[in-house]
């Protein structure tokens, strides 16, 4: 089917509402509440459009696209409506991008480019209101513009029904629990929140101030701990050579997006300190750097003495649950075929 | 996975992750899932409350998911068998069985009748403490429905009835026809990001590479004819037999690729005694870990970021890992490792120069893996088995027939755990995990933040603290036969009177020194889940 935005017809699949068929085919409309994951919310109004035949602006998140449809999003009643939603939202709150750490990457800040919003027209002054009680998310709730997302996300996404919108009117916000601060509530930190929100109002605690999301680079690879193999996208900045944060990778069939705690910020150890980087020998008790020759040849010297003198059967090998399958097909390939026994197991019953 | 291979004729995770939505009901067993699998807990939660699924859960702990549970039951640690037994007694009873399924597609089935007739709902209450109403709410739920998965963990396998346990839960998916599709399925959750790969790769005593046993001569002439070698007839010894022969002196050289067996082995007491036993020990690994740290010769390797190559997940999806950043100046990855010993200790052919050069290697020998490329894994990977190179992949298995022919049903007689609480040790100590911490801490203990979330405890019933006088937090005394470790109590209605449960992830209080080296006859792995501690005030 086709539908045409802006007097030009383009390809349309069945299923997709006005939004996304707007953004299959490569056209902006400003959306904040709407994300491919939690489904449309119809909250935040900032993607509203003139669709022929309908009256008003409608939010194109919940119109679903059908055949013949004539969709116009650049009209000048459609950008004032998106403007002054948008101008609102910025007027609430504090939105200061200059170290924000969704500087490049925020919804929020797009939605304001496209529409050439340089300040807020209204000016509400307002009390610093952040939660820095949870060891990896910190949450500032004057950047929050309440589309819903991240409560979606815990409830209906991850299900760990932790958050959810608390008081009313002027006063909402979201809140932990029965508005405990983070760190006290039953969240468990799987960080799901963070991934989901459009704005710097949940973030990645660590990452703050560790590098801009335009001087990162997204390497997709899978998570290092349990067996689910959830996809993992690791932010590396490439100046420094370190991982600064780490999303789940919403397409991927295993995980959805979705991460724990420990898939999500506990990378520290690939760039720890303790790292080992040069061989080590024993000797008189204590260990002592050594260069790679020196250890390869001691190793097949003592291993092809064991050998002879014990035989094969006399040397076991543990293979690895933490390494990839062609190191744990050469381990085993080695221990069967160099050194001759079949003495070769890892920690899968442990 | 002994049990499964036996009953099946092939031993993995049945089902994919995506088909848990189409579950009408759903047995967790064993698994304390938003622990130790998050994502796939969470799976499970979006089938609970979104859509047809209910939900039972059979754990001696009142772990997080039974929060989203129709039924919760509470059994004694070891008595699965018994619990089981007692499910498949009232299924047959009332004729809830998928009569046909077993009559077509299985065999053993009057033998099994025959076992779990006397497994009547008041004598599992005696054994397992479930009360018998409960095991029979759980057989109407789990049998009225047209199809239900099971899925499991180290609560199952962890005893000296582990494949007992696991052949139990086969007998139940078998007899209630819930094999072959979407939804259904025996699901063991496999807790290590590659522990499915390394299997898969002959990282086993008995078998080669997808598992082709090595005492099969048809197949060793095939490796013989492919490495150029002449190869070793008799199955080797697994981890636990190995610590064990060490001891005896047997042993005498250990090579040890990022494992750490000083804290994730049984009676660590006893391993520390037989890894001192041993000769000379090689550790390759990312850090001085507490087995390196034993060991004559200990070579750097580099992380999971650093690396290209595949690991294959608890669903036995094959996916690729991407190099995210450079290794520090001076590691070498695993493989090269290897590479270069084999070399310097005179192998010919040895010429590897990347990961995927032994990808394509292994691909030639092991057939489930056969029509694996990198190019073809893409960003979402394949489900083994996938043997040719256009084969899509096979997200569920034993669709139409098990990989045996006829699914072996069996007769399990139940039987208790090695060590029963007396008047010394009047405690059932159970281990495992937290979902804060991973296995033996080398990688997740580097991030301080955990550490603060998740530190040492013993889980214990607010009734055996109040009758020890014990209070939250306090500094308590844990002591079995083995050893003795001081601990934090954590005391919680979680966990009823007379157990008490304690990760094992800490090197500065290891419920490994407190654990039984009892092994299970066959998979030869060790009770973790039972044995009798006593907790004292300090």
């Amino acid at each position: 089917m086709f539908v045409t935005f802006n007097g030009k017809k383009f390809p349309v699949a069945e299923g997709r509402t006005v939004l996304e068929a707007a953004r299959d085919n490569g056209l902006f409309i400003p959306s904040l509440c709407y994300h491919p994951k939690t489904g449309p919310a119809g909250k935040c109004r900032a993607c509203v459009v003139e669709i022929e035949g309908m009256r008003g602006l409608q939010t194109s998140c919940t119109i679903p696209a059908k055949d013949g449809m004539a969709v116009t999003t650049n009209s000048p009643k459609v950008l004032a409506a998106q403007r002054l939603v948008v101008d609102l939202m910025l007027s609430s709150g504090q939105h200061d991008c200059l170290s924000c750490e969704q500087n490049g990457s925020c919804e929020l800040q797009n939605a304001a480019y496209f529409l050439g919003i340089e300040r807020p027209s209204f000016r509400v002054d307002s009390e610093p209101d952040f939660d820095e009680s949870s060891e990896f998310i910190y949450r500032d709730h004057e950047k929050c513009i309440q589309c819903g997302r991240c409560v979606a996300g815990c409830n209906n996404t991850v299900v760990n029904e932790v958050l959810d919108f608390g008081w009313r009117g002027h006063n909402t916000k979201v809140i932990c629990d029965d508005d405990l601060p983070m760190g006290t509530s039953s969240c468990v930190q799987c960080g799901e929140c963070v991934q989901l929100c459009p704005t710097g109002s949940i973030i990645d605690k660590r990452s703050r101030g560790q590098a801009r999301s335009w001087e990162v680079e997204k390497v997709e690879t899978v998570c290092p701990y349990c067996g689910v193999g959830c996809r993992i996208a690791l932010h590396v900045d490439r100046k420094t050579n370190r991982i600064v944060r780490a999303t789940g990778v919403e397409d991927a069939p295993t995980n959805q997006g979705m991460l724990c705690v420990k898939g999500r910020f506990a990378f520290d150890f690939v760039a720890s300190t303790e790292r080992l980087t040069t061989p080590l020998i024993r000797e008189n008790g204590n260990f002592r750097e050594a260069s790679w020759e020196e250890a390869y040849s001691l190793i097949s010297s003592k291993l092809g003495e064991i050998k002879t003198k014990h035989g094969a059967d006399s040397i076991g090998g543990f293979c690895s649950a933490k390494c990839t399958n062609e190191e744990n097909y050469l381990f085993q390939k080695f221990m069967r075929a160099v050194i001759g026994t079949n003495n070769v197991d890892h920690c899968a019953r442990l | 996975m002994a049990g499964l291979a036996a009953s099946f004729g092939s031993g993995a995770m049945t089902n994919d992750i995506a088909g848990i939505k189409n579950a009408d009901v759903i047995l967790v067993i064993g698994s304390d899932t938003t622990s130790a699998h998050p994502v796939i807990a969470a799976r499970i939660k979006q089938a609970v409350r979104f859509g047809k699924t209910k939900l039972i859960v059979i754990d001696p702990k009142k772990i997080r998911l039974a929060d989203y549970a129709t039924i919760y039951a509470a059994q004694r640690c070891g008595t699965d068998v018994a619990v089981l037994n007692g499910i498949m007694h009232v299924i047959i009873k009332n004729n809830w069985h998928d009569a046909a399924y077993v009559e077509e597609r299985c065999e053993g089935f009057e033998d099994l009748k025959k076992e779990v007739e006397k497994y009547t709902p008041g004598y599992v209450e005696k054994i397992s403490g479930i009360p018998a109403a409960q095991i029979e709410e759980i057989a109407e739920l789990f049998g009225k429905a047209p199809t239900a998965a099971l899925f499991y963990a180290m609560g199952i396998t962890q005893h000296t009835t582990g494949v007992d346990n696991v052949w139990s839960t086969a007998n139940l998916q078998m007899l209630c026809g819930n094999l072959g599709k979407s939804g259904g399925g025996v699901n063991p959750l496999r807790g290590q990001s590659n522990v499915q790969g390394a299997c898969d790769m002959g990282g086993l005593p008995n078998v080669f590479p997808a598992y082709q046993k090595v005492d099969d001569p048809a197949i060793r002439e095939k490796f013989e004819n492919a490495w150029k070698v002449k190869l070793p007839e008799k199955p080797g010894l697994t981890v636990t037999t190995m610590i064990q022969a060490a001891h005896e002196g047997k042993i005498k050289a250990f090579y040890i690729m990022g494992e750490n067996p000083m804290i994730s082995d049984p009676d660590l007491t006893h391993a520390e005694e037989s890894l001192k036993h041993v000769d000379f020990i090689v550790v390759q690994d990312m850090f001085l870990t507490e087995t390196a740290a034993l060991a004559d010769v200990v070579l750097p390797a580099t992380a999971y970021a650093e690396k290209e190559g595949t690991f294959s997940n608890t669903e036995r999806r094959v996916q690729l890992l991407k190099k995210a950043v450079e290794p520090p100046a001076g590691t070498r990855h695993d493989w090269e490792i290897i590479r270069d010993l084999a070399g310097s200790m005179g192998a010919a052919g040895w010429d590897y120069s990347r990961s995927e050069d032994i990808l394509r290697e292994l691909v030639t020998l092991a057939p489930s893996y056969g029509g694996i490329t990198y190019e073809r894994l893409g960003r979402n990977g394949l489900h083994w088995p996938c043997p040719t190179k256009e084969h899509p992949g096979t997200p569920v298995l034993h669709v139409g027939k098990f990989s045996r022919g006829k699914g072996l049903m069996k007769a399990i007689p139940f039987k208790e755990p090695a060590e029963l609480p007396d008047a010394e040790y009047p405690l059932i100590m159970s281990s495992g995990r937290v979902l804060e911490q991973f296995h033996t801490g080398t990688m997740s203990r580097k991030t301080e933040g955990l550490n603060r979330l998740a530190g040492p405890m013993v889980m214990m019933s607010v009734e055996d603290a109040e009758a020890l006088g014990i209070a939250n937090s306090e500094k308590v005394r844990v002591t079995t036969r083995r050893g003795s470790i001081v601990t934090n109590a954590f005391v919680t209605k979680r966990i009823g009177r007379g157990t008490i449960f304690l990760p094992f992830h800490y090197a500065e209080a290891p419920a490994n020194r407190l654990t039984i080296a009892a092994l299970d006859p066959v998979a030869k792995i060790p009770e973790y889940k039972v044995c009798a501690a006593r907790i004292d005030k300090i």
